[in-house]
């Protein structure tokens, strides 16, 4: 045991953040293209919805449990 | 040449009078050999019925999802099982768009709600963003905020709202397949309103929703008829959980004879590419639009999807040579 671990990775996307859908076997390639011209709306770690605002230069994504993502 | 781009060579293009019903139809049919012939035409009557110009626009959502109507093809609509959330902009957040709209040189910036008609919580929460836009930034304010009572409208006014964007998002005939909460008639009360405060009147819809050709034709000329100083063309972005979101999106080359065909129904108004261009046509279309009747764009992200960079189209303007309308000139 040591008490150098490191910190805990951000989780593992399971969920589609596009469709919400597993992930598990493979990303979307659809929901992926449509990713170019959409902000995401599905947490990919927990999958709950995200509260999300688009402005005319960006978007930013908020999952209650793990924080905020922007583009 | 078929006949009816003779027709609207002398009509629309020496007389400034726009096609009718029948004209437009006949334009939405031509077949795709002719489509260069009428985008040049339509091309050629923009630039000399409203000039070289491009009226640059940013806009931004005040109140996202939620709303109680139901129009089809919306994901903003609280009747759908869509993904997006119910969310409120603060005031710097919306004076933070509204600066980086203006530093693209945008001359128009739009608020808009996902509402039937504002409540007095949005109101107030436009009359302190609409003045604290105002204190900070050179900019034209327009709004969209759903149906208006006379008391709103005037309001808006007071507030320095120039114009109101208000769709009428398809023509009346088809319009019941769309929403069943509200009526196409309501929609043009609203209109009718607004006309007469003085506030410009933008209206416009969205192509592929279902619709006829014959109905796209009824719907330019319902538009001519109401003789909006602007109107945004959208095209449908099937949205997932929408009652319309696994419709296909529309041809690139319809939406390239409908772009022309507005354009010669309507030879003087501001015609905005909207929401949906990338995806009906991609990269290039946006330069097909612009070298066929379009005079206007919305730069950046829309309400609740994303458009291309603001760069990619300012420069693409300065290679066609097109200026972006300065503020001066819409005062
Ligand atoms: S009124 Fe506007 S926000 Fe509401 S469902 Fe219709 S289009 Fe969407
Ligand atoms: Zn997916
Ligand atoms: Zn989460």
């Amino acid at each position: 045991m040591t008490d150098l671990s490191p910190a805990p990775a951000a989780p593992a996307a399971l969920w589609c953040d596009r469709c919400g859908e597993s992930v598990a076997a493979g990303p979307h390639p659809a929901c992926e293209a449509a990713r170019a011209w959409e902000p995401p709306r599905w947490c990919a770690s927990c999958r709950r919805r995200m509260k999300v605002q688009v402005v005319p230069a960006g978007w930013s994504a908020v999952c209650v449990e793990h924080g905020e993502r922007r583009g | 040449m078929p006949e009816i781009l003779d027709q609207a060579r002398e009509r629309v293009l020496g007389n400034g009078v726009g096609l009718d019903e029948a004209g437009v139809l006949a334009v939405l049919n031509l077949p795709d050999e002719h489509l260069p012939a009428a985008l040049q035409l339509a091309h050629e009557v923009r630039m000399r019925w409203c000039g070289p110009e491009v009226e640059v626009e940013g806009i931004v959502s005040l109140k996202t999802g939620g709303c109680p109507e139901d129009c089809h093809f919306c994901s903003q609509s609280g009747l759908f099982t869509s993904p997006v959330r119910s969310v409120w902009l603060d005031i710097p957040a919306l004076v933070e768009a509204a600066k980086q709209t203006a530093a693209t040189g945008a001359t128009e910036f739009c608020i808009v709600a996902a509402v039937r008609g504002p409540d007095a919580r949005l109101m107030k929460q436009m009359r302190e963003g609409v003045a604290a836009i105002r204190a900070a930034v050179d900019i034209q304010v327009a709004a969209s905020l759903g149906m208006l009572t006379q008391e709103q409208v005037d309001e808006l006014v007071e507030m320095g709202v120039h114009r109101y964007n208000h769709n009428l998002e398809t023509c009346r005939s088809y319009f019941p397949n769309v929403v069943t909460t509200h009526s196409w008639e309501e929609r043009w009360e609203t209109l009718r309103m607004v006309r007469e405060s003085g506030m410009e009147v933008c209206c416009g819809g969205i192509l592929g929703l279902g619709e006829t050709v014959e109905q796209r034709a009824e719907f330019a000329a319902q538009l001519a008829e109401l003789d909006p100083h602007e109107v945004p063309l959208n095209f449908l972005n099937p949205r997932p959980g929408t009652p319309l979101g696994d419709r296909p999106v529309v041809e690139g080359k319809d939406a390239l004879r409908a772009i022309a065909a507005f354009r010669l129904a309507m030879p003087r108004t501001i015609l905005r590419y909207a929401g949906g261009r990338e995806l009906t046509l991609g990269d290039l279309g946006t330069r097909d639009g612009l070298l066929g009747g379009i005079n206007a764009v919305i730069v950046g992200n829309y309400l609740t999807t994303l458009g291309r960079p603001a760069n990619a189209d300012l420069k693409l303007l300065e290679d066609l040579k097109m200026p972006v309308k300065a503020l001066s000139a819409t005062l």
